[in-house]
């Protein structure tokens, strides 16, 4: 299991997968809005998406839980 | 002389250059190390070397070398001086004589004025020979106090193969550059044992001060190598970017196109202020090709900095990266950014600031982390920097975020802008809500509050338009994307000359 983190606070702005997705090394899967930017996150490597933890318009602070992945 | 008194030399000579016990080569080898000599072997351009202090602690018997190797050989061509642990001789542990010799090697750089390279793998002070190593003139501390006077002066790069441990640790922080190899190097104050013991924290070595961590959160380390060789291969080419010293220029070497890779700059910046895009896309599309080598890469990634070439000449990058953070600054790449742009003005290194921040992070996190405070360092490093500095912005450029990238009050020598550019106290959704938030709420009909909302933003957006910002001077150039890479290598190119000394005083009280 691999867990995708916030790594600053923000506001969930867009969902792009759900739980069962298989995603490849590099893909976004959440983007946060903060400091009015958008902000995404990306996995690091392939994988299925086990659980998405937000949705959209949900705040999160530094270390919150995002996605988390099955290698 | 006899011929006896020859072979005995030549025996003692090989014996020397052994290293430490058979059993401590295979540990080594074990760990995927390299023998010290098979070190430098591989850090020179050739076999020639001179070596001082060969015979230090000879009489020991078991200390060849008294666990240091101390040398001057060529990297690139250029002279070098290099201090090199031995760990297979007492974990490379200092001793008296180890001691002496770092610190003579240090003085001979001085000397000669010539880059020093510090091969780190130590387990520290030999705690037997402390009264000898430690508190006195020529002490270990004296090590510290060399390095701190050649800092600027000649380039000081270390690589940590294996442990520096304790005071040790300081070697590594007070070099410009240093290079971690992975799962090998450390670098601690207390050791796990000493950790669990005094404080009762149980911890492993990796995380307390393994390299990975070193070179991605408390931002000690500049470059995580795999292995030996790619680390000493890493120093090699991150010298080729220095002079000798401080009052050489920088190495040219024969310019080369963009790799031909490299996408359209107007096609990889959105238009829309707020979507990311990776910043290392557009460094590959300025640079020549294969020149960009990153510091800190790990470290602080919402801000990039590295070393490039610009039709061969060197140049120093700070770049805001949108892909991470949104290009926010935050405490840590505030920090980056000072030491990185204090490397490139030591040794004339000239600067080119790719702008596009939102703005400093803002929050209670940032602001007990002393945001400010650091802020203040990378704006002060960046305002006396004297060497050519060029600022773009490449999309916008907010509140302090404007200043800290090297806008116009700081003198750089141009501030560019591509067409899309913004500059501005803040972005104009944050704008229009900062002005009318009475306003707004006054409004009840949400079509007719929309309307307002969007009516101002374009008022805003006529107010910070890039075209009236250079009609008043406020930028020099509006730059087509296409020809930023052959603006800037004209630009360098006239502001070469450039001398300038930045104010007169001791040095100033440093908002670290």
């Amino acid at each position: 299991m691999k867990q995708v983190a916030a790594n600053m606070a923000g506001t969930v702005f867009k969902v792009l997968v759900q739980a069962g997705d298989d995603v490849t090394a590099g893909q976004d899967l959440i983007v946060l809005e903060s400091m009015k930017m958008e902000i995404p996150f990306a996995a690091e490597g392939a994988g299925k998406v086990a659980e998405v933890k937000v949705q959209v318009g949900d705040f999160v602070n530094e270390g919150d839980i995002l996605v988390v992945l099955e290698e | 002389m006899s011929k006896q008194a020859d072979e005995k030399l030549y025996e003692k000579i090989d014996q020397v250059k052994q290293g430490g016990e058979p059993k401590y080569h295979a540990k080594a080898k074990e760990q995927n190390k390299l023998f010290v000599r098979d070190r430098l072997k591989m850090l020179f351009d050739d076999e020639f070397m001179v070596e001082d202090g060969l015979f230090a602690n000879v009489m020991a018997g078991d200390l060849p070398a008294d666990g240091v190797v101390t040398a001057i050989g060529k990297v690139n061509g250029q002279t070098v001086c290099v201090m090199a642990n031995d760990s297979t001789v007492k974990a490379g542990s200092w001793g008296s004589r180890t001691v002496e010799k770092i610190i003579r090697i240090q003085e001979t750089a001085e000397k000669m004025q010539v880059p020093l390279i510090y091969l780190v793998d130590s387990a520290g002070a030999r705690i037997t020979d402390q009264l000898e190593m430690f508190p006195g003139r020529r002490g270990a501390g004296r090590i510290f106090y060399n390095e701190v006077k050649l800092s600027g002066k000649i380039p000081q790069v270390c690589i940590l193969f294996g442990p520096s441990a304790a005071g040790g640790a300081y070697i590594p922080a007070f070099c410009d550059i240093v290079i971690m190899v992975d799962k090998n190097a450390s670098m601690y104050l207390g050791s796990p044992r000493m950790a669990e013991m005094v404080i009762g924290e149980k911890v492993t070595l990796e995380e307390l001060g393994g390299a990975r961590m070193h070179c991605s959160v408390s931002g000690c380390g500049d470059v995580l190598a795999a292995n030996e060789e790619e680390a000493i291969t890493a120093a090699r080419e991150y010298l080729r970017f220095f002079p000798a010293n401080y009052t050489q220029k920088p190495p040219v070497l024969e310019g080369k196109i963009p790799v031909s890779t490299a996408k359209d700059i107007t096609a990889l910046v959105p238009e829309n202020q707020n979507a990311p895009f990776n910043v290392h896309d557009l460094i590959e599309a300025l640079v020549d090709e294969g020149s960009f080598f990153e510091i800190k890469k790990l470290f602080a990634q919402e801000l990039v900095t590295g070393l490039a070439r610009l039709d061969g000449k060197p140049v120093g990058i700070i770049a805001n990266q949108p892909r991470v953070k949104g290009g926010v600054l935050f405490v840590d790449s505030a920090d980056k950014a000072a030491r990185f742009i204090t490397l490139c003005d030591a040794f004339s290194i000239p600067l080119l600031f790719l702008a596009d921040v939102p703005g400093f992070m803002i929050g209670t996190a940032v602001e007990r982390a002393g945001i400010i405070r650091h802020g203040a360092k990378m704006i002060a490093a960046m305002a006396e920097a004297t060497v050519p500095k060029i600022s773009v912005i490449v999309r916008k450029a907010y509140g302090a975020g404007l200043y800290a990238m090297a806008s116009s009050a700081f003198e750089p020598d141009a501030v560019l802008a591509l067409p899309g550019a913004q500059i501005a106290v803040m972005g104009p959704e944050a704008a229009v809500n900062a002005v009318y938030s009475n306003k707004i709420q006054e409004i009840e009909d949400p079509q007719e509050r929309q309307a307002f909302i969007a009516q101002k933003r374009k008022e805003y957006q006529e107010d910070i338009d890039i075209y009236l910002l250079a009609s008043n001077l406020i930028v020099d150039a509006i730059v087509p994307p296409a020809e930023l890479r052959q603006e800037l290598i004209s630009r360098f190119s006239v502001y070469q000359g450039k001398n300038q000394l930045f104010s007169a005083r001791k040095h100033p009280v440093y908002p670290v």
